[in-house]
């Protein structure tokens, strides 16, 4: 149980990505300008609308606070003096504000709930366009990208996404109208109380700026002792048993302690100055406060440059109402970096270039005419061939599909600079069983990753049916071949769901005769729901065995022509190997097959064994001619030196 | 699980009592602040008293320094507090999982106990600052700037009562439903994850069944249901905020109104207008903190009973009272032994398990899988207790053993073995801290791995991968059976533990323990017949019980199930797998 659910968890991904300093994001404006892309791809109009909205709703609100220095200056003070007060003109006054009130609360409301529709939108087109272009990708990419930091695209990028689009960018704006209408405001009601305020602004802005850059360098020492205490954990959790075994606990949690300690000190200094911020920045605030009442006190004493009661009133409040926002703007655009860095990744992947297929030569339905010519059919005839148009003839011909594979002299590389298979010939008619062995690490796999061109070859030719695969569409050439691999993935739903994934039209008669092939239906008939029950976790609720008994139906299913066997039944005992392999004979059986084993009795009956050794084949022929030999298979098979 | 947990701050009790007092310090200058301001407009502007409006002044910079002070403190104690607070929780939860027997950890499982360590305590630490910063900080607030009203004037109090009332009610009822409709989504969310997760691990199947079309079509489906879900909860979310602007205006309003009637009819100043419209959004305020606390609090709920599980699990197997420190020898014996996993289960594991091996003799044991060889084995070192019978190693029964001692006596290689990030020779240590080079290199010679280890550039020192990734199957098996071997054990236990190995460095491997530690008890659990046929005597393992205990040449007249394996693997050897 444990082997099954660590498995889940994203090998070498698990860096987590913490709150901490902004990071490095290269040319932030043209990403921003690409996100901005996706939001209005489709959403251009909505967009416009929650701006207005915005503005609406921020305009609405300021009346409101103006609407104090009108109370008191225009009707509190004149009704104050009044021997028989009339309050008629007061209510006209407050209905009109509620007015706008109104309108301000319905605009807030809309902006919000159009939001929702165009981050989510948004979101969902991003995740399906990411998943699309993740399917579109060579098998290279999967090789030489953690699987975790491939997943963590999906869930912790597209999350600070989300929260940048649906939170950061409508407060932004929101903030920065909020400033402009009250700093208006302000300059209406008093300019030198303004420039008081705005000079108090940079205050905090610089003090925050210092306090930033402190926290700064312990958050980088925080990210630095949690990347290496969850690092500890997680190899420790792995190994736990082993520990066990070695009585090696107490040193574990030596370690472990020290870690731990490193990790608190970082993050209680880095925590504790991000949380002084928010002290500092309110009470630099009310210092503003205090300066603009006595300053503006003095002037409405005076009755210096037009002050009035209301108007400092009015301008107390609105000194209040400018350095929250400002302060805002400031924290959103953190997040916002922090989200940029997430789009980059999201970005990288989008253009991650995709599997390219100049493939022209296409698999069609086929009949033979009296003359056993074939001929493209439109009726489902259960044969196949090869349409291959010729530029140079202008002249189409079918071949037949068989299965004949031969690989001519290939030579292939993970990169152009160093060479890991030298020299392939294979040369395999159709339904012949051709086997590799040989070292962990002598090409075995590799050669299997060539033929159905997961991977291209450097130089040399492989040929299908006689025709270089490089003319093959790969859709067409990947249906031909068939593939059974050591680790069976199984998908999440059910085991009949599983099994027509190697055919989609696939009626129930034809999956249960490919089950029954693959010696799978006595143990899927018991299984709480038969062919319906639920697979979870690819197939953790099965056992190996079962797993890859559906794996091979699945194979069976699709009926190809050709097939590799990628040590398919390596973990797998020998007894239950003996049930699977009834299984896999009558699956290979009439299909050119390539079979990866270390185990003898998977290989001893194949036409030919190539024996590899460092990229190359060094002995081949079927066992009885290796066995004669007494070469390197020889002393393989028998432990012996010859 | 709060009792389990909380009893973790230790202690950081000091800081943990202190930011609340602190955050209650700075909160009443918080509240103070808005009253001399009214007051700086009454008695000061209104009344052209400059001196007064100094005075006041001066009385807020230093309120305003009083709650700067608070609020740092309170920066400083709920930053320690909190994150002292999580570090004590990880070192306990680790502490007790060093203590788990085999069974405890597969309860929870690797993956569960990483998440348990990291995500969870995180969670909880951010909790548990928050609420130590807010849970006096808002109800306080909430309440001094109420109370302030109240003396400022009774009725716009009272107005603000009712507004408080009737938007609580309304937060706690949005609240619990958009969590509901949250919880759902995450699940969801949960699954779709699962799913690219899925196609990123199988993607040479969807490749090589050329599905791209087929999985995007699913995944579109899955995508397109959680954006539908998604916006159902945050619809409801998105009343939030004019619910809020709804509740200040009316009281804005209700005040302009109110309040001007109460100043022309000379119950009301006009520096009290403003004191009480400020306190108006300290009201409401600590109101949308507080509902931010209550789902803050629901939401490390989970995290914390996950935590607490961990604190909480008792390890099942621990040492007897008085315990032997010494192992005898390397003899074996099972008396009548089955043994579950799950004692609720209804079929045990191993059935009546009766066996005598003498010490220093070689066992080797064979069976299908799931024939319970592991479970067999695993119950001589202790890592399980057998839940009926007996097993006696060296004329004791293991449960009187020291567990160190037992472990140290009984080496076991486990099948799926692990190597540690570090040296080669580190990794070797790990059987024996103290052991000398010559040992080490004496073990590695014993396990056939120093032949590789020589060719390697640093030798003994080369660096070892987390999880040996840069080593091969066979070199990894080979330093894990010398890393069991440096312990000098009485019993040797190998769980297939040459699977990777080709035949002829397995025999030699053999050949070495027949050689040069012959009075060590050798169990050896194996796939092919090669490892286990010259071995003293052979176990043939069926379905949990055992199905025959003898010879090679005799199991192979008498026994179909050993014939049956045989004659699969024919003469010789059955591997090419090799380095």
């Amino acid at each position: 149980m444990a082997e099954e659910s660590s498995k889940r968890v994203p090998k070498g991904g698990g860096k987590r990505r913490m709150q901490g300093p902004p990071p490095k994001v290269e040319n932030p404006g043209k990403l921003f300008k690409r996100i901005m892309g996706y939001v209005g791809k489709k959403y251009k109009f909505q967009f416009i609308v929650v701006l207005i909205l915005i503005v609406i709703s921020v305009l609405a609100n300021v009346q409101g606070t103006m609407f104090t220095k009108t109370l008191i200056d225009d009707y509190i003070r004149p009704l104050t003096k009044m021997d028989k007060p009339d309050f008629h003109p007061l209510a006209m006054a407050i209905a009109r504000v509620a007015v706008f009130y109104a309108i301000g609360i319905v605009s807030t409301y809309f902006y919000n709930l159009i939001m929702v529709y165009i981050n989510q939108g948004t979101l969902k087109g991003l995740r399906e366009e990411l998943f699309e272009h993740m399917e579109s990708l060579p098998i290279k990419y999967f090789d030489t990208h953690a699987h975790g930091d491939i997943m963590s695209i999906y869930t912790n990028d597209i999350d600070t996404l989300r929260q940048m689009i649906s939170q950061s960018i409508p407060q932004i704006f929101n903030s920065i109208i909020t400033i402009v209408s009250v700093f208006i405001s302000m300059i209406i009601l008093s300019v030198p109380l303004t420039v008081v305020s705005v000079f108090m602004i940079f205050v905090t802005m610089f003090v925050s700026a210092k306090l930033a850059g402190k926290s700064g360098k312990y958050f980088t020492a925080q990210q630095r002792d949690l990347g290496k205490l969850n690092g500890e954990i997680e190899e420790m959790m792995t190994g736990q048993k082993v520990v066990k075994i070695f009585n090696h606990e107490e040193k574990n949690l030596e370690r472990f302690n020290e870690l731990n300690e490193q990790l608190f000190d970082s993050a209680n200094n880095a925590n504790k100055f991000a949380s002084i911020m928010m002290p500092v920045n309110a009470q630099i605030g009310n210092m503003s406060y205090v300066f603009c009442a006595i300053i503006g006190g003095l002037l409405a004493i005076n009755g210096a440059t037009g002050m009035t009661i209301g108007k400092l009133v009015s301008f107390l409040t609105f000194n209040k109402s400018f350095s929250m926002p400002v302060n805002q703007v400031s924290q959103q655009f953190n997040s916002i970096i922090m989200a940029l860095a997430g789009a980059e990744r999201v970005f990288k992947l989008i253009d991650e270039k995709p599997e390219v297929d100049n493939g022209y030569v296409e698999l069609v339905r086929a009949e033979y005419d009296a003359d056993g010519n074939v001929k493209e059919s439109i009726m489902r005839t259960g044969k196949w061939a090869w349409k291959h148009y010729h530029k140079d003839s202008d002249t189409t011909t079918y071949v037949p599909l068989e299965g004949e594979v031969i690989l001519d002299k290939v030579d292939f590389g993970y990169n152009d600079d160093k060479m890991v298979l030298h020299d392939i010939e294979v040369y395999a008619k159709p339904g012949q069983k051709i086997a590799f062995v040989g070292a962990t690490g002598a090409g075995k796999t590799t050669i299997t990753n060539l033929i159905n061109r997961f991977y291209d070859i450097q130089d040399g030719k492989i040929r299908f049916d006689g025709i270089n695969i490089n003319k093959i569409k790969k859709k067409d050439l990947r249906h031909s071949l068939g593939i059974v691999l050591q680790d069976t993935h199984l998908f999440t739903g059910t085991v009949r769901d599983n099994i027509r994934f190697g055919k989609l039209d696939a009626t129930d008669e034809e999956i249960f005769r490919a089950a029954k092939l693959a010696n799978a239906d006595g143990f899927i008939k018991r299984l709480p729901n038969g062919y319906d029950t639920v697979i979870k976790g690819d197939g953790g609720n099965l056992s190996q065995g079962q797993r890859q008994l559906i794996a091979i139906a699945r194979a069976a299913i699709a009926d190809p022509p050709a097939l590799i066997l990628d040590e398919a039944t390596s973990s797998i005992d020998t007894r239950t190997e003996k049930i699977i392999q009834e299984g896999m004979d009558k699956l290979m059986k009439g299909r050119t097959t390539f079979v990866i084993a270390h185990r003898l009795s998977t290989v001893k009956n194949s036409d030919c064994i190539m024996v590899m050794e460092n990229g190359r084949i060094v002995e081949r022929g079927t066992h009885d001619d290796l066995i004669e030999q007494k070469g390197y298979y020889y002393r393989l098979y028998t432990g012996k030196v010859a | 699980m709060l009792k389990t947990i909380l009893a973790e701050v230790k202690e950081y009790k000091f800081a943990s009592i202190m930011t609340p007092i602190v955050m209650l310090g700075e909160v009443l200058m918080e509240t103070l602040i808005p009253l001399v301001m009214g007051m700086i407009v009454n008695v000061g502007i209104l009344k052209s008293d400059m001196n007064m409006v100094y005075k006041l002044g001066a009385v807020m910079v230093v309120l305003a320094a009083l709650s700067l002070t608070f609020g740092a403190l309170g920066a400083k104690f709920g930053a320690e507090a909190s994150m002292g607070f999580g570090k004590n929780l990880r070192k306990k939860m680790y502490e007790n999982i060093q203590t788990f027997s085999f069974s405890n950890i597969d309860k929870f499982s690797t993956a569960g106990l990483v998440t348990r360590l990291t995500t969870d305590v995180t969670n909880i630490q951010n909790a548990y600052q928050m609420v130590l910063k807010m849970c006096m900080r808002a109800p306080a607030s909430l309440i001094c700037a109420m109370a302030l009203s109240f003396y400022v004037n009774k009725k716009i109090a009272s107005i603000y009562l009712v507004a408080v009332v009737l938007l609580g009610c309304v937060l706690f009822l949005l609240i619990k439903k958009t969590m509901k409709y949250f919880n759902e989504v995450f699940r969801k969310y949960d699954d779709l994850n699962a799913s690219v997760q899925e196609n990123i691990s199988g993607i040479r199947v969807v490749k090589a069944y050329v599905r791209e079309d087929y999985e995007n079509e699913k995944f579109k489906k899955a995508a397109y249901n959680v954006y539908k879900l998604f916006l159902r909860a945050e619809k409801m979310i998105v009343i939030n905020m004019p619910l809020m602007q709804l509740t200040v205006y009316s009281c804005i309003m209700l005040i302009s109104w109110v309040g001007a009637k109460m100043i022309v009819g000379n119950t009301l100043r006009i520096g009290d207008l403003s004191t009480l419209l400020a306190y108006c959004m300290n009201i409401l305020m600590s109101l949308m903190m507080l509902s931010f606390i209550f789902v803050m609090i629901t939401m490390s709920i989970a995290s914390g009973e996950r935590v607490a599980e961990v604190i909480n699990e008792k390890a099942d197997i621990v040492n007897p009272e008085n315990p032997l420190f010494e192992v005898k020898d390397g003899s074996i014996e099972f008396k009548n032994v089955s043994f579950k996993y799950n004692k609720e289960a209804e079929d045990s594991v191993l059935k009546d398990i009766n066996l005598k091996i003498e010490s220093g003799q070689t066992i080797g044991i064979i069976g299908g899988t799931g024939s319970a060889k592991t479970s067999l084995v695993n119950l001589i070192s202790r890592l399980y207790d057998a839940t009926e019978g007996e097993v006696i190693v060296g004329g004791e029964n293991v449960k009187n053993y020291d567990l160190e001692s037992l472990r140290d006596e009984v080496s076991q290689v486990l099948q799926n073995n692990v190597l540690f990030s570090g040296s080669i020779i580190d990794n070797l240590r790990w059987g024996k801290e103290d052991a000398t080079e010559e040992e080490c290199i004496k073990a590695a010679e014993l396990a056939c791995a120093s032949e590789f280890i020589e060719k390697m550039p640093d030798k003994y020192e080369t660096h070892i991968e987390q999880g040996g990734t840069n080593v091969s199957g066979g070199q990894k098996q080979r330093l894990c059976i010398a890393r069991a071997l440096i312990k000098n054990p009485k019993v040797l236990i190998l769980d297939d533990s040459t699977s990777a190995v080709d035949t002829a460095t397995d025999a030699k491997i053999r050949e070495a323990f027949r050689k040069h530690i012959p009075s060590c008890t050798k169990i050896i659990i194996a796939q092919r017949i090669s490892s286990v046929q010259d071995a003293d005597k052979i176990i043939v393992m069926h379905e949990g019980e055992i199905n025959a205990f003898d010879t090679h040449e005799k199991l192979l007249e008498t026994n179909e199930i050993y014939r049956d394996v045989y004659e699969s693997q024919t003469s010789g050897s059955g591997d090419f797998d090799i380095d």
